[in-house]
């Protein structure tokens, strides 16, 4: 499991170039001018200076073999400074200073650090998907398990018509609907999430909860239609096994077989699913961001592309890849671990 | 005793066993394969209602824009705002009435052919854009799955394709590239429907690629092939003649994915404002316009998020039950 796992890390770093690459090569053949902003005014030759200064005077791969760097071994250098000297956790160990004077990667529309950017967003993100995800699945396995219990009844003829409705219902829609029912006509939650507001007591916590009850929903309503039929066919491969029979002759409670053994056996492709469904939440989150006002990293993706911010786009499309990428590595190592038949070695 | 007599002869046994195996009755007609497919799939209730709406929408889009002659771009500011004919049931003062059964928009654009032509280019992308993944990945399953030199760095492509970021990547491809397919194709339209098409092509043919390439593996093994190629069939002819026509049930089973996830992809781009020029009509762009007037004029949200999800919902379902058609394991259960 071991080597299986290292061989996979280890490939999964062309993979990650490769990508890079192939976003990099994207960006390069986008005609797109960073200085179309500029006033007529400005004369040509200044033009051509600033777009120097933006290092778009070198050749491609000049370009490129800078992001990696600045991506790859700066990027981490500033990481562990920040841990060293203003982390609550790790700032006991001594100050350094590796990225002193480096040049980090720079967005066009701030000048500031692409990371330091993507750091303030990143929480929204985490805190709306994340929790979209962990609700989403909390409703899922419960349907999944009882409509494959009790097969061809009326609350599974309704599971999975409510889930493939979900299914097919796009959070473009959702969301505009929510907010016409929920903001304006009965007028009980924001239809804007506000990022500024601070937790600190209960009554704000109340506003907090308001305001992310809209947008987490419309992300879970996606998350728990698909894991629900996944976990119903699971239980029901697993249910008309003679393990199953088995248990039940031992005189074992309908709640133990059901639920310890059934479940269990039939958790291992659904945790799977689970973690190869995270990269894909992000990316819908884009649109859910978008709906919301949330200002996460989805909104920024869009934000940067609009404004022809490259370095932004680049280093955050690179960041959905990454996410993939190790979700991938994760659900190949989760069901490697769950389940004793499979052997990688 | 449930012990059986004993025969006397064997002769006399085998007469007896052939008794037992004459048919009293005629033999029903030959059944062909399709024939149990298309049986099976009518049991299906809601793949018949999915089917039966995926065929009316694309009739309505296709025959729709004739019968309702009004043009989905003319402006007509004296007659905007109306409301749908159903207001007036509620609320007899509503601007409302048969010459706009749909209403109109802020703009005084007819909403019914805005929505006949809107769906008329959603579901053009998504049926091309299907069709598109569909080629690319059979060609690439069977390509993999056939020769054995090609599997490894084929699957490895795959693999990588599938690890990218597609909706970033889609809505990357669609702005930037904007500007050179205008001056190519003349009109803005056309170059974005390509650009759009080509761009959700290429970026969903992978898991019919996986699927595909999985099925040639196990059919390849299988006798007929090796019949087939020890009478001397080339690899083009066994691929066209023995190994497609055995993987078409899954390949149908992808393309009713495929089509809805082109549709919901379009609409997506346009609601995000990177997709067609606004004044293009597509179900997508007719929320996305709608949206800051949903507090007056929700029906004009209703319509297309309605039209799109239930269109995707039909597919969902076809394709459901399609799945279960295919499948002879459970065919005529």
């Amino acid at each position: 499991m071991l080597t299986f796992t290292i061989r996979r890390l280890l490939l999964s770093i062309p993979t990650l170039l490769f990508i890079s690459l192939v976003i990099f090569g994207l960006l390069q053949l986008a005609p797109g001018d960073p200085m179309a902003q500029v006033p007529l005014t400005v004369p040509p030759e200044v033009k051509e200076k600033m777009r120097e200064a933006l290092g778009l005077g070198a050749a491609w791969y000049i370009q490129y073999w800078k992001w990696l760097v600045q991506f790859f071994w700066i990027e981490p250098q500033v990481y562990i400074d920040y841990l060293t000297t203003r982390s609550t956790l790790w700032s006991w160990l001594p100050d350094t200073s590796l990225s002193e004077g480096k040049l980090r990667v720079l967005s066009w529309q701030t000048r500031s650090p692409v990371m330091d950017i993507v750091m303030q967003r990143i929480p929204q993100t985490i805190w709306v998907v994340g929790l979209a995800y962990v609700v989403g699945i909390a409703i899922a396995i419960p349907i999944g398990i009882y409509s494959a219990y009790r097969h061809y009844s009326v609350f599974d003829q309704a599971g999975t018509f409510i889930t493939m409705v979900g299914f097919s219902i796009p959070p473009f829609f959702t969301g505009p609907l929510l907010i016409v029912i929920f903001s304006v006509y009965l007028g009980w939650l924001p239809s804007i999430y506000d990022t500024l507001h601070v937790v600190n007591d209960w009554a704000s916590f109340k506003v907090q909860f308001m305001q992310m009850i809209m947008p987490v929903m419309v992300l879970a309503l996606q998350t728990t239609a698909q894991i629900s039929r996944y976990m119903r066919g699971a239980m029901l491969d697993n249910l008309n096994q003679d393990y199953v029979r088995t248990a039940r002759a031992k005189g074992l409670s309908e709640a133990t077989v059901v639920m310890v053994h059934v479940v269990r056996n039939s958790m291992i492709p659904v945790v799977t699913v689970i973690a190869l469904g995270m990269p894909a939440i992000f990316g819908g989150a884009i649109i859910t961001e978008n709906v919301f006002k949330v200002n996460g990293i989805g909104q920024l993706l869009l934000t940067a592309l609009y404004a022809n911010d490259l370095p932004m786009v680049m280093t955050l499309t690179f960041i959905f890849a990454i996410l993939i990428v190790l979700f991938n590595l994760i659900a190949d190592i989760l069901y490697g671990l769950l389940d004793p038949r499979i052997r990688y070695d | 005793m449930t012990e059986q007599a004993i025969p006397a002869s064997p002769v006399e046994a085998d007469l007896e066993t052939f008794g037992a195996l004459v048919d009293k009755e005629p033999q029903k007609p030959p059944r062909s394969q399709w024939k149990d497919v298309w049986d099976q799939l009518r049991k299906h209730k809601g793949a018949m209602f999915g089917g039966g709406f995926l065929i009316f929408i694309t009739l309505a889009v296709l025959v729709g824009p004739y019968l309702w002659n009004l043009d989905a771009k003319t402006l007509d500011i004296r007659n905007k705002n109306w409301r749908p004919i159903y207001t007036l049931l509620w609320d007899s003062g509503a601007l409302a009435g048969w010459t706009h059964p749909l209403g109109t928009d802020q703009l005084g654009r007819d909403i019914l052919s805005q929505m006949l032509s809107g769906g008329r280019v959603s579901m053009a992308v998504g049926w091309l854009a299907m069709i598109l993944a569909l080629l690319i990945g059979t060609a690439v399953g069977v390509v993999a799955g056939y020769f054995k030199r090609a599997d490894f760095w084929l699957m490895r492509f795959t693999d990588l394709v599938l690890s990218l970021p597609i909706l970033p990547l889609v809505l990357l491809a669609v702005t930037l590239f904007r500007q050179p397919l205008y001056d190519i194709f003349g009109s803005p339209e056309a170059g974005m429907f390509v650009l759009i098409v080509s761009v959700i092509g290429l970026t969903s043919w992978m898991q019919t690629a996986r699927i595909v390439r999985g099925d040639i593996l196990a059919l390849k093994e299988r006798e007929f092939i090796l019949a087939a190629r020890s009478i001397g069939t080339t690899p083009g002819k066994i691929i066209r003649r023995h190994l497609l026509p055995n993987v078409i049930s899954p390949i149908m089973v992808s393309a009713t994915l495929g089509l809805a996830t082109a549709i919901i992809t379009e609409s997506a781009l346009s609601f995000l404002g990177v997709g067609f020029p606004s004044d293009f009509p597509t179900w997508g762009k007719l929320l996305a316009d709608a949206v800051p007037r949903m507090q007056e004029f929700p029906e004009r949200v209703l319509l297309p998020g309605i039209a799109i999800s239930l269109t995707v919902l039909g597919v969902n379902y076809l394709g459901d039950g399609l799945r279960d058609a295919l499948d002879p394991r459970i065919r005529g259960r």
